[in-house]
């Protein structure tokens, strides 16, 4: 497929890789943000084709692991009431609360659809007047103009039995706190290329000059991968911290201003709990006070929810890049994306899940 | 979900208020939201995500980066130093 196809070059990728086995003079540790971008890494096999003292570790860019405990068990409860219709993207049904998950839900009689998109949820609510549609809004820079146009089509439509459970996150901020850790470890960054091609790459600036980190916008394929990797390593090796782009041909510096206005008109900048790490200042989005009425938490008052971690997961060093899956005891034994302990394992996206399928660490 | 693909543009109608068009993905063709992307006409490529294109591709920025990555390592082979 053009776009895609060009960028899986075996003969292109061993070329860079090449390249980039030529520049390391030290050991490095590289994080790639995004979870999608793990996903490939693994698959393709990059993580073994790089040179030994070069470390790729996997960061919290995975908008499934990060969405807390409490905030699926809040679904699980709107999604139990009778006159809810609950509609989610794919990925979150599996994803266990404290005791069931939505596709439990869905077998026991409850309403739980699948949509593509947030525009979907918003058409099934049209269609069933009588019923209470709620979206489960999560995801990073990349899903939240749609979810906010979602909102915002509810309001100018006047579709008042839709609602949304938000719990979006931010990538910058959690740059930053795995950045000012005293454990970091983390030396350049390949930056999420979608989330840049909807906010640009601005905003990482200020983080490259204030931590020395170069931080390269990075693509998805495997030759866009070891291109923002060379980048990457090639500033470190140079001295630098600045920001790069690996991936032109989708990012610009301003990224896309049309969705960044439609972001911050329904959105506004919280605090946020991410599963495994903690809560990080300023690294999410809630809905605006003027957009209340379609705020699904104060529809249907679920209150406060008590959760309880597994002891064992180390998800939270994981997605700070401190420790690779296969550090942990439970990886692959009472472990599995079947029965899932924590963040990195409960999503296709999240590392764990990744070295999992793709056989890493378990013989 | 993270997952943003390349399609391209085969139409181009409003509903709603939404500017909207249909996407081929390689032979498969959904319907998507173009309202972020106002520059993007018929023949445009975009990166979709959730059924809501988030940018327009670029595609001499493409081409030039794959001409100077070919001419690079294409040579690299002429000239026989590949391992």
């Amino acid at each position: 497929m053009k776009h895609l196809s060009e960028y899986r070059d075996a003969h292109l990728v061993r070329g860079v890789l090449r390249e980039i086995e030529g520049l390391v003079s030290a050991p490095r540790v590289v994080m790639e943000i995004c979870g999608g971008q793990t996903h490939s890494i693994v698959r393709s096999g990059l993580d073994r084709m790089l040179p030994e003292q070069l470390a790729l570790v996997h960061g919290p860019g995975c908008p499934v692991c990060v969405t807390p405990l409490e905030m699926i068990d809040r679904a699980l409860a709107v999604a139990t009431r009778p006159e809810v219709i609950f509609t989610s993207y794919g990925d979150m049904l599996r994803v266990p609360g404290s005791r069931q998950d939505l596709f439990g839900i869905r077998a026991a009689g409850g309403d739980v659809r699948v949509v593509y998109s947030p525009l979907d949820a918003v058409a099934i609510a049209r269609q069933e007047p009588g019923r209470q549609v709620v979206f489960f809004a999560i995801g990073f820079e990349t899903t939240a103009p749609a979810n906010a146009l979602a909102v915002r089509q509810a309001r100018d439509l006047g579709i008042e039995n839709f609602s949304v459970l938000v719990s979006h996150a931010t990538v910058p901020a959690a740059m930053r706190a795995i950045l000012g850790s005293p454990h970091n470890l983390v030396q350049g960054f390949l930056a999420a290329g979608h989330v840049c091609a909807v906010m640009g790459w601005w905003e990482y600036e200020p983080i490259a000059a204030e931590f020395g980190v170069p931080i390269v916008v990075t693509g998805f394929e495997p030759l866009d991968l070891v291109q923002g990797i060379r980048m990457c390593v090639r500033q470190l090796e140079e001295g630098r911290a600045e920001v790069e782009n690996a991936y032109t041909r989708a990012v610009t510096r301003e990224g896309n201003r049309p969705a960044q206005a439609l972001i911050a008109e329904i959105f506004e900048v919280c605090d946020r709990k991410w599963r495994g790490i903690g809560t990080i200042p300023a690294s999410g989005y809630r809905l605006r006070p003027e957009f209340a009425a379609y705020d699904a938490e104060r529809r249907f008052e679920v209150g406060d929810v008590e959760t309880e971690e597994s002891a064992v997961c180390i998800a939270g060093e994981i997605l700070q890049g401190r420790k690779k899956p296969t550090d942990c005891p439970a990886f692959g034994a009472e472990c599995t994306p079947d029965n899932p302990l924590g963040a990195t394992m409960v999503s296709t996206e999240g590392a764990c899940a990744a070295y999992y399928r793709y056989g890493r660490g378990t013989g | 979900m993270c997952l943003g693909i390349p399609g391209r543009i085969t139409t181009t109608f409003e509903r709603d208020g939404l500017r909207m068009g249909k996407v081929d993905f390689g032979g498969v063709t959904r319907e998507v939201c173009l309202d972020s992307v106002p520059e993007a006409e018929v023949d445009a490529w975009v990166i979709v995500h959730v059924g809501f294109a988030i940018s327009v591709l670029d595609e001499e920025e493409a081409a030039e980066t794959l001409a100077a990555l070919r001419e690079m390592f294409d040579l690299e082979e002429e000239l026989g130093e590949r391992s």
